[in-house]
């Protein structure tokens, strides 16, 4: 979802901090212009030293030009801490209207979202979390589109950054997942890379509420969990972010 | 807190010290946490280096290791580590290590300091000293029992009824009916102020009076009781319910001083409390058979029952049980006597083990013994004893006190003896001791007479007194078999966790826990030459002697009180649920509460252990059991 077509090609190329420098100069808007001058790390720091933000979105759909965002969590962490005083929930009053089904998935109500603010009156306090971090989402065509579209719809520019996907790490770890028909009859199980799955396979807890800021915080517990088992502390987060 | 952390703050209100936290304090804690993973393997906390943080275990398991390196603790979901670096010095005393791959709550420590402060309940819990947190644990329950915590002056109803020692016996029992008193007190007048004397109860009236045909113009002081038993005017209820149940006396004159109060009868203490054991005590001696007996033994459970959900302690419990066992047996030799006629030569009957040490419960042997007098012709005498032995032991059969599997029963000739063969007995056990012969002797040193001429088995107490601290060989060899038994280190999930890092499924609370403790307390009470049979008397003739530190004292004392309610409520809630009480617990049958002060409580046995090995120089003979 480049934001300039014209000179995307190029741009798309570099490395991230080098986009980020170059987009910092681009941006017309104060918001975005101050996220790319906080800067993106380099491309060969450890893992553990990088700044983290778990950011999970609720929204009406899979569709980022049809459906609309519901409520935001975020939860920065580091590998070795995540701190529960600094993250926030956020529940957004969507553009379009609420589908009956997404109502039962997220437990948030029409009169919930009556009262909440448009995402555009919130923008600060979610770049708080993005500025100088990494966003680790589960499922990286979620969170990354459905904030590209509302930022266009909202200050006429998108955004770009990169993200650590923990499903695609998942993804990554079990290639075969899904078994043949044969494999199947053999009795092989497929390997679920969703989010409550992928946690019960490193001992992580099972979280009775579903709603972004815990989703967000379960991400963010997997991620750990991931690198202390595949990866290393000194794994440059090149090799992880998408 | 935000509120879509809900998951966070119910997880751990499940678990103490959090499960008593107010929700908005705990919605503070959640607030500031920060969470880690950690893999199966990785160290979480090294020795020495800095700690600022107190763990949560949300999931998964960690070792928490001594400095030397030996296992400390194995901790589960919902446990919490990192309290005694936090409270000396944020330096890691008790390393700890992943198990499993753990996901920890770490809670930091100006939240911790601010719980500290100002949470009772949560300071008690992660207090370093295993000491305090046992007490106030105990203490609380304790507080909430009436007849531990209200004296016996609240029971004096009125003023003290008495009368000069010099009155006849048909003014006395005139006083008696006009004031409407069972017990009258008797006054030495001689001196500057009145002294007490004697009493006579209603009872004695009956048995040495009437029944005797004694004239009404007896002097008082030829049938009146001497040497009173009293208690002192600052006394628990509960301390004189203890001395009524152990002196079988339904009266205490209540003491300041040289000064009377009042008196206490036990129907005071039986309107007052209703359903106390004195109520079953005093139906015992009402029975005229075995019949009736057995069908008063039927209640001993209830009673036992009603006595846990009181919240009354060990002590008041293992009394009274022993009390009512104690009555059983009094009464059951009366009966025999009755049957057949009274006895050729004096004689003692003793009671052996947990009923001497006034530590018994529902789930008991009879341990008893014979001391007769030297007096003693076996082809002439014995028969009438045997078959007293025998219609005594038969009788506390049916009233639910089981024959006692290793034979330690007046019925058995070796243990129905005339008192220079007991005496024998003893010196050669203390004076040419051999291991295997004190293993199945020890239940000898906790004796006590309840019937007949119990200063034979004073007689006894003295020669072990006299005798037993001057042998180190017998000190040292008791010590031993003290060791024979250890308590286990702790738990973990639901599994008892043994020293070696072994899980077990359920382990015995008596073997492995009131056991050891009473054993070594009774190798130190020995050696101090104390006469006590109770392991809390006991406690208290060591702490004269500087044989132990008072801490240590008081440590030791927790601990048993502790361990023995556990097991007290663990054959409460077995008899409540219709089923057979025993000793085995599993873990998984303990409230998070007992789990964390048992592992407390047995530390302190363990250490108990350590210094007795150390103290009588018992290397040997430690084996896992």
């Amino acid at each position: 979802m480049p934001s300039n077509p014209a000179n995307a090609g190029n741009l798309h190329s570099l490395p991230w901090p080098d986009q980020y420098a170059a987009l910092a100069k681009q941006a017309r808007t104060p918001l975005l212009k101050a996220f790319y001058e906080a800067g993106c790390v380099d491309p060969e720091t450890p893992i553990s030293d990088v700044p983290l933000v778990a950011l999970d979105f609720e929204t009406t759909g899979l569709d980022p030009s049809q459906h609309s965002i519901v409520s935001v969590g975020a939860v920065p962490f580091t590998l070795n801490a995540i701190e529960l005083n600094h993250c926030w929930h956020q529940v957004v009053r969507p553009a379009l209207p609420l589908h009956q089904t997404s109502i039962t998935i997220h437990g948030i109500t029409h009169s919930d979202i009556d009262e909440a603010p448009d995402l555009g009156e919130v923008l600060d306090r979610l770049f708080s979390f993005l500025n100088g971090r990494i966003p680790v989402v589960h499922y990286r065509d979620i969170e990354r589109p459905f904030l590209d579209v509302a930022l266009q719809w909202r200050l006429g520019e998108g955004i770009r950054f990169p993200v650590l996907d923990t499903m695609a790490i998942e993804a990554h770890l079990h290639p075969d997942r899904r078994p043949s028909r044969w494999q199947r009859l053999m009795g092989k199980k497929p390997v679920s890379i969703r989010l409550a799955d992928s946690r019960a396979r490193y001992g992580l807890p099972h979280y009775a509420s579903h709603n972004a800021l815990i989703d967000a915080l379960a991400t963010s517990e997997l991620l750990q969990a991931q690198i202390w088992h595949h990866f290393r502390p000194d794994t440059p987060v090149r090799d992880l972010w998408l | 807190m935000q509120p879509e952390l809900i998951d966070i703050r119910n997880h751990m209100a499940q678990f103490p010290p959090f499960d008593e936290m107010p929700e908005a304090l705990l919605d503070q804690v959640v607030e500031n946490i920060e969470i880690q993973y950690f893999r199966a393997g990785t160290t979480i906390l090294e020795f020495g280096a800095a700690n600022t943080w107190l763990y949560y275990i949300r999931s998964g398991a960690v070792e928490v290791f001594r400095r030397s390196g030996e296992l400390y603790s194995r901790l589960g979901e919902g446990e919490i580590f990192g309290q005694f670096g936090l409270l000396m010095h944020k330096k890691t005393r008790f390393p700890a290590k992943a198990l499993e791959d753990t996901l920890v709550y770490r809670i930091p420590d100006d939240i911790f300091q601010f719980l500290f402060e100002n949470d009772e309940n949560f300071a008690d819990f992660v207090e370093i000293e295993d000491r305090s947190r046992l007490r106030s644990a105990l203490s609380r329950r304790e507080k909430s029992n009436d007849l531990m915590t209200s004296r016996v002056t609240r029971l004096i109803s009125r003023a003290v009824v008495s009368a000069p020692s010099t009155v006849r016996l048909q003014e006395a029992a005139r006083i008696m009916t006009d004031q409407g008193v069972s017990a009258l007190l008797l006054m030495d007048e001689t001196g500057d102020t009145p002294k007490l004397h004697g009493i006579i109860t209603d009872r004695d009236l009956r048995t040495r009076a009437v029944t005797e045909a004694l004239p009404s113009e007896t002097p008082i002081s030829d049938i009146m009781s001497e040497d009173l038993i009293t208690i002192r005017a600052n006394s628990f209820i509960f301390e004189a319910m203890l001395t009524m149940l152990h002196n079988n006396v339904h009266h205490l004159p209540v003491m300041d001083r040289d000064e009377v109060r009042g008196v206490i009868a036990l129907s005071d203490i039986v309107k007052y409390e209703s359903q106390s054991s004195l109520y079953l005590v005093s139906n015992i001696y009402q029975q005229t058979n075995v019949k009736g007996l057995k069908r008063i033994s039927l209640g001993v459970r209830d009673t036992f029952v009603r006595m846990v959900n009181e919240d009354a302690n060990s002590h008041m419990i293992g009394s009274a049980m022993a009390g009512i066992g104690r009555s059983f047996t009094q009464r059951l030799l009366e009966l025999g006597e009755e049957q057949l006629g009274p006895p050729p030569i004096p004689y003692c009957f003793m009671a052996l083990g947990s009923m001497a040490r006034d530590e018994q419960l529902v789930v008991t042997d009879q341990d008893n013994a014979m001391i007769l007098d030297d007096s003693y012709v076996p082809e002439e005498h014995d028969p009438y004893f045997l078959a007293l032995a025998k219609f005594v032991s038969d009788g506390l059969a049916e009233c639910g006190y089981k024959y006692c599997t290793g034979d330690i029963m007046a019925t058995n000739p070796k243990w129905r003896q005339p008192l220079a063969v007991w005496k024998r007995y003893f010196t050669d056990w203390i004076e040419n001791p051999r291991a295997d012969a004190l293993l199945n002797s020890n239940i000898f040193f906790d004796l006590d007479g309840i019937h007949g001429h119990t200063e034979f088995a004073e007689s006894l107490k003295t020669l072990v007194a006299e005798k037993a601290s001057h042998s180190q060989r017998f000190l040292t060899l008791l010590a031993r078999n003290a060791l024979n038994r250890t308590p286990p280190l702790g738990f973990f999930r639901t599994f008892v966790l043994e020293e070696d890092g072994q899980h077990r499924k359920t382990f015995n609370l008596k073997r492995r826990g009131t056991a050891p403790v009473s054993d070594l307390i009774r190798v130190h009470a020995l050696a101090c030459g104390s006469r006590a049979q109770n392991s809390f008397d006991r406690l208290q003739a060591i702490g004269k002697t500087k044989l132990l530190l008072e801490d240590d004292l008081g440590n030791l004392r927790d601990a048993l009180e502790f361990i023995s309610i556990v097991r007290i409520r663990h054959q409460a809630l077995a008899i409540e649920a219709d089923r057979e009480p025993d000793n085995n617990v599993r873990p998984e049958d303990l409230s998070p509460f007992e789990r964390s002060h048992l592992k407390d409580a047995f530390q302190v046995v363990s250490n108990a252990q350590k210094f007795l090995r150390f103290r009588y120089n018992a290397q040997v003979g430690r084996n896992a059991q």
